[in-house]
């Protein structure tokens, strides 16, 4: 089957609800693994990265999770089909740039994604939408309990679970949460944000992980300390200050509507006039005003639009996604073009921001 | 809320003598407790539970390459990642530091395979309580580093048997 006839479409993909779902888009727990007495993939010579894969991958796709899922060898995806799961948060960037040697599992529903041979032999996620963590945790908890009674993995007693790089060993979790913050980025706080985060211990990235621009106010907070900790304490702890800064957020946008809200009225007014009217727009621009977009939505001042509509937007503006969508290969110019033309559609029947004369009115609404 | 007179806008979390305490205060009250940014004020009184990270120490290797996999200690510091499950004990003297300040601690305490999660044996929570009083008195909580070093002795006289917590 290929990839894009198995994919779930988009407006299916960004449909699920969760708890919190207006900050926080998706949680996510991913595990890293490695057989022992096998060099890691990065070590490893082409021939012993194939083999180790074809054991892997036939231990994963006999997990009754994955049944009537997707399995296939990263050199057999085209560069648009690699990058269309990485704006799905299906692969890793690093992992989209894998070819032979190296293949990917996917589970019916795409909650579960199983990367072989990326940087550690097995990485091994469990996406949810909205905050769900203890949630997404135990989904991956029983993958990785299925799959180490058929594969050795390297452990120590001392060190737990050994990875190919040291800031992964012992439990080798990772876990994650996707947070929309326009409120704390138009207060200005965001960076105070970041900053007590990452003295917790955690990383605050952009929104396809390290080294990436925090486009439409995205940011993903992450653990970065996986040895001495229990996997539940981890978890505990993200929880904790993702809860916390939901909290932020919220506060933010109490603050910004009672103080300055033709600020806020301008900014969501002005994303709406842009969005519905341009006639050629950039992947990051969208980004940002469907950001702005998604706020008003949160404040009530789109009646008539269901966020599925907005987080639907935000995925199908992405390059990959777009260019999937019309076929042959687009220059950057006409995939701005076409992506404005999309945008155009899709506000037809979008009315007019309708902002309330009682500007914290709307605030019960989140 | 504490005057109660106009709608909270602002909710702290804020910990007092060891125990969480919740505070919703509404905007002008919250300006004049010198609260008015909720952000880093709430942030920072997680931070001040939590603790730091402690200071690495590195030492230096004596070993030079992996047996198993050829990857040399220059390799390493260069690259960051290691070649194969054996380098660990192999490099054990660089990692041992660089762990240290990476990681909360340098021993594994979550799931095993196999056996999955293991209960909480005391010798484990020693060090953990430890790790927890020193981060408890490195900022000054001297409440806590107190209530900790009560569960410390209590623990120890119970001399490793598997405790429930
Ligand atoms: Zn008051
Ligand atoms: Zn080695």
């Amino acid at each position: 089957m290929k990839l894009h006839e198995f994919l779930p479409p988009v407006s299916q993909a960004v449909g699920c609800v969760g708890p919190n779902d207006w900050v926080v888009l998706s949680t996510r727990v991913r595990l890293a693994r490695n057989l022992r007495s096998n060099l890691f993939p990065d070590r490893a010579k082409k021939n012993d990265r194939i083999r180790v894969c074809s054991i892997i991958r036939k231990e994963v796709e006999a997990l009754p999770q994955m049944a009537g899922g997707f399995a296939e060898s990263m050199e057999s995806l085209s560069a648009v089909e690699k990058q269309t799961l990485v704006e799905r948060h299906l692969i890793s960037r690093e992992h989209a740039m894998r070819g032979a040697g190296s293949a990917l599992v996917l589970s019916k529903d795409t909650s579960l994604s199983v990367m072989i041979n990326e940087e550690d032999h097995l990485r091994m996620q469990s996406l949810k939408p909205g905050m769900q963590l203890q949630e997404a945790w135990v989904a991956i908890d029983e993958v990785d309990t299925a799959l180490s009674k058929t594969l050795d993995f390297a452990f120590s007693d001392e060190f737990g679970y050994l990875t190919a790089c040291p800031t992964n060993v012992g439990t080798g979790i990772r876990v994650s949460a996707m947070l929309h913050l326009p409120g704390l980025v138009l207060a200005e706080q965001i960076n105070r944000v970041i900053q007590a985060a990452n003295e917790l211990g955690l990383a605050v990235r952009g929104l396809y992980g390290e080294g990436t621009e925090a486009l439409g106010n995205l940011f993903q907070v992450s653990n970065q300390r996986t040895l001495g900790q229990t996997e539940v304490e981890i978890i505990e702890r993200v929880g904790k200050v993702v809860n916390n800064i939901i909290e932020n957020e919220k506060n933010a946008r109490g603050l910004l509507l009672q103080n300055n809200p033709k600020m806020v009225y301008n900014h969501i007014g002005r994303a709406y006039g842009i969005l519905a009217n341009a006639h050629s727009i950039s992947s990051k621009e969208t980004m940002n005003l469907l950001s702005l977009f998604r706020l008003g939505f949160d404040l009530g001042f789109f009646p008539g639009v269901q966020r599925s509509f907005i987080d639907e937007l935000f995925m199908v503006t992405q390059p990959a996604h777009l260019q999937a969508r019309f076929a042959g290969k687009l220059s950057a110019e006409e995939r701005d073009i076409r992506r404005a033309d999309m945008l155009r559609e899709a506000f037809r029947n979008v009315e007019r921001p309708s902002m309330p004369s009682d500007p914290t009115s709307s605030l019960d609404k989140t | 809320m504490i005057c109660k007179q106009r709608e909270a806008r602002v909710h702290l979390t804020q910990i007092d003598q060891g125990k969480i305490k919740k505070v919703d205060l509404c905007e002008q009250c919250a300006k004049e407790k010198g609260v008015d940014d909720p952000t880093g004020y709430a942030l920072a009184d997680l931070l001040l539970n939590l603790g730091k990270p402690i200071e690495a120490t590195r030492s230096t290797s004596t070993v030079s390459s992996c047996k198993s996999c050829g990857l040399t200690a220059t390799d390493f510091k260069k690259s960051g990642r290691l070649g194969c499950p054996d380098c660990y004990a192999t490099f054990k003297d660089i990692l041992a530091g660089l762990l240290e300040s990476m990681h909360r601690g340098t021993r594994h305490t979550g799931k095993r395979p196999g056996a999955g999660h293991p209960p909480v044996v005391a010798s484990d929570q020693l060090t953990l309580l430890q790790q927890q009083l020193a981060e408890a008195i490195a900022v000054e909580n001297y409440e806590e580093a107190a209530r900790i070093r009560d569960r410390i002795k209590a623990l120890k006289s119970a001399d490793g048997r598997v405790l429930s917590a």
